[in-house]
């Protein structure tokens, strides 16, 4: 103690200020990669001969582009909550509270929704209910119409995509809370004489209300957020296609204009989302009581849950065989023909011998990889400065995390470009725009809060106590956090760490608008392969991204399992 | 081993004090107990004494070593935690070893010193056990273990019988206090439940609100409390309020709200107690202090409540202004019944005068 370095270390480290020195680095990240460029972007909009001359001229009504853009957003939204919330919470129902047949397969199946990539789901399903989709063509080949009966376009295809994509939101934290829901709470309910119905209208339904707003905020923001549907639907007047059709047109100050403005609506929502959460949180007071499922049992209602789970699964499982069966198909044979007339394996063959098409994907593993390891780093250090450590500004830390995600890729991208496009001392005085480093940036901050997220549950699992046993018995900090808290969280920080890889390996929206031709991303070349009726090929691809998220599906179930069992 | 001194420790959380000018020494090989209901401030002075906070102002010592804002790391204690705070990921054996592999011991020593402790805590068969295969009773004994393999200068044991069933916590108690005292390590205990800290502690500081209120050892504190809340914390009590009437060389005369009189002797008196005449004062009687039928103070009332455990009988007995709790040892006789006349007496010896 009487070494004149160490006491001078040792009033650095025990001064009440040493903490915001140790989180310092993680403000400085948000700061750049988030606040800034957001606040670029923002500057951006202000730009012209009139300050507000942006802002004017969006909210014009002489021509009401972007006005209507905006209604029509909002309008897509609030009825793809509807749609998502009717078949979520329906399917929630049938599959907890019912036994019939087919309830294990589609019990299954019903997340497949979730295991495709943005831009793969809604390819496939133009390619099964498009206008020159099989099955419009199918029928129409079967009774002999003049023209196709049904086609998915317009507003009311992305409407429909969105449900497909998105009603696993509700069906999660319905299915969740129905699981969670305790049977003595409706028992009591009918012991004090209350009839089926007030059970349901008093109980059952007021006790999903939670759950059930978080996951409308949840659809709405990302239906405001949604770029790939739109795209391939050709419906350009929303939020994300005018933003997106201004880039393209060059047009910065205006996407400038346009994302700032959908910003806000996304960053509102997340606020009140948090806000929501925080005030209400049911949770039940006993525990490890099911619920039942009760037997349909008569004959017709038998027959009829049959069939509706056949359709179901159906439904559910066309998009990945459909996928499946176009990437077999010879690039540019399908033209009129109902299915796709000739097949071959070479595409399989082509992705990993072909320099061509395999270099998308080993650009989009890098770019991945990089990301990833940013988000590792970031991630771990955030969620361990967020549950252990006591500082002020931790509310917004956790906000700016957030951001990120709320905001759509649309506007992260349009954010990189303001300012990154120039040198700045964030990218260590490079441009970033055009070099292989400006997808993985965009990956980083669009993922930022998977590995924060995963790996703070984790670690709010773990006892405090048991870090301090360790510190007790002489072991440093470090020796601490490496032996001690690193393997109690590893199952978290991996789970964490694989979703942010897949959805890297997937990332559309972002890509599209801010990729360089010397590293052009999988998705990208999926797109690009489309539009030049490489269908077999995009597909062929799209069912190797769909394999990869499998596995990381299988693998975080299997470690959630894993360490249900060895974690105290 | 080593002794432990607190001076002028205070604690702040925010704008709440936790702990307020706490002053103690516990001496080399001690067994100590802090005493207090939940939020006394008795988990926070163990946690200055482990280094997990520093105190807002003040010291602490560890003999004449300074360690007030040492690392715990640094400190050399073991320390028991209430939910023992094992180490999930790795088995009995690693548990325990692993504050030697901290010390970068040699793999053979490691060994050596992880059977023997095994031993002694009695686990012996269960070294490459899985935590999550242990009972509750065996978990704590290796929380023990490993606290005690490193050779600490003080132990500290935070709570460590709470999450044990009732047999099992008398069982284990009888354990600890047995290796601490084969052992001779400085211990402090941490416990709410007084029956605890009476049976193991060689001293107890009974604290509240974030204050100390009497330190003495077990009979020190249950025969002579220095005021109503150890009175009461501590074992079952009656405690009357009365005013002095007269004092006498060896005697102390007061009177109740009801006018009855009671006479009790100079000696049992606290410290803190002032004796004007008229002076308030609470008159402290234990329950199996009282006697039955007529003697020293004797009084008539109406019994209200009975209990039988087997080993006393228990009775609420109404007088004027208050009510007696009274425990008379079984003797066999027949039971008291509700509504009954009783007569009670208290030699003048048990009473005892508190000030506050």
């Amino acid at each position: 103690m009487n070494n004149p370095f160490e006491s001078k270390w040792s009033r650095l480290t025990q001064s009440p200020y040493f903490i915001y020195l140790l989180i310092s680095p993680l403000f400085l990240i948000l700061f750049a990669y988030v606040v800034y460029p957001f606040y670029q972007t923002f500057l951006q909009s202000f730009n012209g001969e009139d300050t507000l001359l942006n802002y004017k001229k969006f909210f014009s009504l002489a021509s009401p582009a972007n006005l209507e853009a905006l209604w029509n957003s909002v309008y897509i939204s609030v009825f793809s909550v509807i749609t998502c919330a009717i078949v979520g919470v329906t399917m929630a129902f049938l599959l907890e509270r019912y036994e019939f047949p087919g309830r294990r397969l589609l019990s299954v199946l019903v997340l497949v929704p979730m295991a495709l990539p943005p831009l793969v789901g809604v390819l496939s399903f133009t390619f099964l209910y498009g206008e020159s989709g099989i099955i419009p063509r199918g029928i129409q080949a079967l009774f002999h119409l003049d023209k196709v009966p049904f086609a998915l376009k317009g507003i009311w295809g992305v409407i429909v995509v969105h449900t497909f994509t998105m009603y696993t939101y509700f069906y999660l934290t319905a299915s969740a809370a129905i699981k969670g829901f305790d049977p003595s709470l409706e028992e009591a309910a009918t012991s004090l004489g209350a009839g089926r119905i007030r059970v349901w209208l008093k109980i059952i339904l007021p006790m999903l209300t939670p759950s059930m707003v978080a996951a409308s905020l949840l659809v709405f923001m990302v239906s405001m957020a949604s770029y790939t549907a739109p795209l391939m639907f050709g419906v350009d007047r929303t939020m994300t296609m005018q933003i997106y059709l201004a880039r393209t047109n060059g047009n910065l100050e205006m996407a400038a204009t346009q994302s700032t403005i959908l910003s806000i609506v996304s960053i509102t929502f997340l606020i009140l989302m948090r806000w929501y959460q925080n005030r209400r949180n049911y949770q039940n007071l006993s525990k490890g009581i099911s619920v039942h499922r009760s037997e349909v049992s008569s004959k017709p209602l038998k027959m009829l849950a049959v069939i509706g789970s056949f359709i179901g699964t159906l439904v559910l499982i066309l998009p990945i065989l459909v996928l499946v069966l176009i990437s077999f198909s010879v690039d540019g044979s399908w033209t009129v023909q109902v299915l796709p007339p000739k097949y071959t394996f070479d595409h399989y063959i082509a992705l990993f011998t072909d320099e061509r098409t395999w270099r998308p994907i080993w650009n989009s593993i890098q770019m991945s990889f990089v990301a990833t390891i940013g988000n590792i780093l970031f991630g771990v250090a955030a969620a361990y400065a967020m549950v252990r450590l006591q500082f002020k500004g931790k509310t917004l830390l956790d906000i700016l995390i957030m951001v990120p995600w709320a905001l759509p890729g649309t506007v992260v991208a349009v954010n990189i470009i303001a300012a990154f496009s120039t040198e700045n001392i964030f990218a260590f005085n490079q441009v970033l725009i055009g070099t292989f480093w400006i997808l993985p940036l965009a990956y980083f901050i669009r993922h930022m809060p998977l590995v924060f997220r995963s790996t703070s549950a984790s670690l709010m699992q773990l006892d405090q106590s048991i870090e301090e046993a360790a510190r007790s018995l002489g072991a440093t900090w470090w020796y601490t956090f490496r032996r001690v808290v690193l393997p109690l969280t590893f199952t978290g920080v991996l789970a964490g760490t694989l979703l942010a890889f897949v959805q890297s390996i997937g990332e559309f929206v972002a890509s599209i608008l801010i990729y360089s031709t010397s590293t052009i991303p999988l998705s990208v070349a999926i797109f690009q392969k489309l539009y030049a009726f490489d269908f077999g090929t995009a597909c062929a691809y799209g069912v190797l991204q769909i394999v990869l998220i499998l596995i990381v599906l299988v693998i975080s179930e299997k470690l959630s399992k894993g360490s249900a069992g060895t974690a105290l | 081993m080593k002794g432990v001194h607190l001076k002028q420790v205070t604690k702040s959380f925010g704008n709440v004090q936790a702990i307020k000018d706490l002053n103690l020494s516990i001496k080399p090989g001690e067994f100590f107990t802090f005493l207090g209901p939940s939020g006394c401030g008795k988990t926070t002075t163990l946690r200055m004494i482990a280094g997990f906070y520093y105190p807002t102002t003040g010291h602490i010592y560890f003999d004449e070593q300074n360690v007030t804002t040492l690392q715990p790391n640094k400190r050399n204690i073991g320390m028991v935690f209430q939910n023992y705070a094992l180490f999930p990921h790795m088995t009995v054996d690693e548990n325990i070893a692993f504050g030697l592999k901290v010390r970068k011991m040699p793999k053979k020593e490691i060994e050596t010193k992880v059977n023997r402790i095994r031993e002694i805590v009695h686990l012996g068969e269960y070294g490459h056990r899985k935590i999550n295969e242990l009972s509750g009773g065996q978990q704590q004994r290796v929380a023990l273990a490993r606290a005690l393999v490193i050779e600490p200068d003080i132990l500290l044991l935070d709570e460590p019988l709470s999450n044990l069933d009732a047999k099992l916590r008398e069982e284990t108690r009888f354990e600890i206090k047995r290796i601490q005292s084969e052992l001779g390590v400085t211990t402090i205990y941490v416990t709410h439940d007084q029956t605890e800290a009476m049976a193991m502690s060689d001293r107890i500081m009974v604290m509240e609100n974030g204050e100390v209120k009497q330190i003495g050892t077990p009979q020190e504190i249950y025969n002579r409390p220095v005021n109503r809340f150890v009175s009461n914390f501590i074992g079952e009590s009656n405690t009357i309020e009365a005013k002095i009437e007269t004092v006498s060389a060896d005697d102390i005369t007061v009177q109740t709200k009801d006018g009855m009189r009671l006479r009790g002797k100079k000696q049992n008196v606290s410290p803190l107690a002032q004796l004007d005449r008229e002076q308030t004062i609470y008159v402290s009687v234990r329950p199996e202090l009282i006697q039955y039928g007529p003697g020293e103070n004797e009084m008539v009332g109406t019994i209200s409540f009975v209990e039988f455990t087997g080993l006393s009988a228990h009775y609420l007995v109404k007088m004027q202004n208050f009510t007696l709790k009274v425990m008379i040892l079984n003797d066999g006789s027949p039971l008291k019944k509700v509504g009954e006349q009783i007569m009670l007496n208290i030699p003048s010896e048990n009473l005892y005068f508190l000030g506050e």
